[in-house]
């Protein structure tokens, strides 16, 4: 696997040893896999749910993964959270190895890295008032004074626009709406000061009507706290708001990166054209034309497919070559890079 | 007389008694529907769409304080029928349903095969051997492979389910099919499959469609009518060619102007604001707290104003 160049000018110049270069999070050829056991002991197998992805984010600097569910999205966010261990491969955060941590600067590494959930009320305690869910990151971190929580709890929640402020402090998560309950859970990952925001299709939830505003203060807390944002989604028209570049993965590999605007007027891999087409605009012609998708499902990621992943559903496989050897990425187009044998 | 088209719904209102009041999930909707036609019914999460699905194949609560109205479904009215004669007649015989969610709709301990044959079974007489060769067939149709038939729910990925609890939707080749989100939980390809899927179905069979979805992109993909539904009540029904391009109401307007597009470069807003609470509506027109065109009438309940073969109710027009 080759290690991908960032395409960003002020980080372009980045050198082979990481130790040394100036983004934020560095992911080189991760690989997360679940191993799958008969009877509880013998090895029968591998999920290979993130299989050799490699990326750099610099800071402030805004990326998506797209993709469909099974592609590996959700693996690869928990691995760079911290909740699974890689298989190989290795995570850099601001100059530090994520696998030498010992517990406690696990701790301190959750702190700079906060995360969005997509099903906002799933991911509240409803037992807890909005005042003691956003204290508690604060209690675990050992903010001992009362007043500086509040202080604290205050301070975010009119950063996600939740005021008047003392009007939801003592509300329970099943009072608010989705869009506010969204907000809260948003205000607790921005609570520490984090560097890096992992957001979960933090929209997928919502009300059409909630959704706009919700990306539109995602998008403010990142240009005012200069924050990276790696926004998880399956949803490309949303990605165009948001982020300043694509990943797609498919079957636990990125088939396709680039700069937004490039890959969504000028796609190059097939599953990537297939993404864009089977995204609609509301247009009353829609409804007189058949789409043309690939028809079937993701593939399983225990026995993935060879060669290239896509090519059992991909409509311009080249027999004896798609089917049989893995496609090398090629850079066709300036930022824009592409695991296709149809650009070799 | 006038020919009555498949499906006219007059007035119909759907109260439910809660400990907090009267909520007016349905309050007094019309529409009609006619054969081989696609009628989407958009709007925000908790507007009463789902209630008036649910309200139309009486598929009621236990705590139901008004359910009143008249629905005529080819000519005959089918809310005096009691439900003896509903079940026998209409559900699933004239009306099916695909719920929201198809996943939790299958029943975990049954294979999906003897599912999809029960209606048949059931409403028609047919032997099960009978019910499950036409039960293969079905499956043929909506792209599931026949050897499923021998499977759990839990066997399927979500496309899949989605497409078994549409062969149970068409069964027994209803006039009228319910689809409540069908999409709303599945990947963007999977998403395009089933409207191509529905798209056919459309073409080559007479059903008509009632779409209930609050995602208006992908609805544009089968609507040929649009309704908007705000707060219990349907603020526009207008073609879909009018309603994609121009919509009248305010709200519709609002609504079309908060979707993200991937093409065209149009930035997208949000609607400030909530939608009022269905115990206590507000009084004249329930849009006017969020409404950026407000004036000294929106006081008073709007008439519905009709332009041309689109109907708008909203003070603006009148």
């Amino acid at each position: 696997m080759t290690i991908y160049e960032n395409t960003n000018v002020t980080t372009a110049t980045i050198k082979p040893d990481p130790k040394t270069q100036t983004s934020l999070l560095s992911v080189q050829d991760l690989r997360v896999w679940f191993e799958l056991r008969k009877f509880g002991f013998a090895h029968i197998g591998d999920v290979h749910a993130v299989d050799g992805v490699s990326f750099d984010l610099g800071f402030g600097e805004s990326i998506a993964i797209v993709g469909e569910s099974g592609c590996g999205k959700s693996s690869l966010m928990k691995t760079i959270l911290a909740l699974y261990k890689p298989t190989r491969g290795r995570i850099w955060f601001n100059k530090t190895d994520l696998s030498t941590l010992k517990r406690n600067e696990v701790k301190e590494y959750r702190s700079k890295v906060g995360f969005v959930q997509q099903d906002p009320y799933g991911a509240l305690p409803p037992f807890l008032s909005v005042k003691g869910i956003l204290e508690e990151p604060l209690i675990v971190h050992g903010v001992k004074s009362k007043e500086e929580r509040l202080q604290r709890v205050t301070k975010v929640l009119e950063e996600v626009k939740m005021t008047p402020v003392n009007e939801f402090l003592s509300k329970f998560p099943h009072m608010l709406s989705g869009g506010q309950q969204q907000r809260v859970v948003i205000a607790r990952a921005m609570i520490m000061n984090p560097k890096l925001l992992v957001a979960d299709e933090p929209v997928s939830m919502l009300d059409a009507s909630v959704r706009v505003e919700v990306l539109k203060l995602l998008r403010n807390l990142q240009e005012q706290h200069n924050l990276a944002v790696i926004y998880v989604t399956h949803d490309l028209s949303t990605v165009r708001y948001f982020s300043e570049r694509i990943f797609v993965m498919y079957a636990g590999q990125v088939v396709e990166k680039g700069k937004v605007d490039r890959l969504v007027n000028n796609p190059l891999h097939p599953y990537t054209f297939a993404l864009l087409e089977a995204t609609s605009d509301p247009d009353a012609g829609n409804a007189k034309v058949m789409k043309v998708i690939p028809t079937g499902e993701p593939p399983s990621l225990v026995r993935p497919p060879s060669g290239c992943r896509f090519h059992p559903r991909c409509p311009k496989m080249i027999a004896g070559k798609c089917d049989v050897d893995v496609p090398p990425e090629s850079n066709p187009a300036e930022g824009q890079y592409v695991s296709c044998w149809l650009y070799e | 007389m006038e020919e009555r088209p498949l499906l006219d719904v007059q007035k119909l209102r759907l109260y439910f008694k809660t400990t907090k009041g009267t909520v007016q999930a349905v309050d007094d909707v019309d529409f009609q529907l006619e054969t081989n036609q696609a009628i989407v019914i958009v709007g925000e999460s908790g507007c009463g769409k789902s209630s008036m699905a649910k309200a139309i194949l009486r598929l009621l609560p236990r705590n139901v304080a008004e359910y009143s109205g008249k629905v005529y479904l080819g000519g005959n009215e089918i809310m005096g029928l009691n439900e003896e004669q509903f079940r026998k007649q209409v559900r699933w015989v004239k009306m099916s349903m695909v719920p929201q969610a198809a996943m939790n709709a299958l029943n975990p301990v049954l294979r999906v095969g003897d599912q999809v044959a029960e209606p048949l079974m059931v409403h028609f007489g047919i032997e099960k051997n009978d019910a499950l060769a036409q039960t293969k067939t079905l499956f043929q149709r909506v792209g599931v492979p026949v050897d499923f038939i021998n499977r759990y729910a839990f066997e399927l990925s979500g496309g899949m389910r989605q497409r078994v609890a549409l062969a149970m939707s068409l069964s027994t080749s209803p006039d009228v099919i319910i689809l409540d989100e069908p999409t709303s939980a599945l990947d963007v390809l999977t998403q395009s499959n089933i409207f191509n899927l529905l798209k056919g179905i459309k073409k080559g069979t007479n059903a008509s469609f009632i779409l209930i979805t609050h995602d208006i992109a992908t609805s544009s993909e089968l609507a040929d009518r649009v309704a908007v539904m705000y707060a219990g009540q349907i603020v526009e029904l207008s073609d879909a060619e009018v309603f994609f391009k121009e919509p009248h109401h305010p709200y519709s307007a609002k609504l079309m102007a908060s979707v993200p597009r991937l093409r065209g470069n149009e930035e997208p807003d949000f609607i400030v604001g909530r939608p009022p609470s269905l115990i206590n509506p507000p009084e004249g027109c329930r849009f006017a707290e969020r409404c950026p065109k407000r004036f000294a009438r929106c006081t008073a309940e709007p008439p519905v104003t009709r332009l041309g073969n689109n109907l708008v109710k909203c003070w603006l027009y009148s």
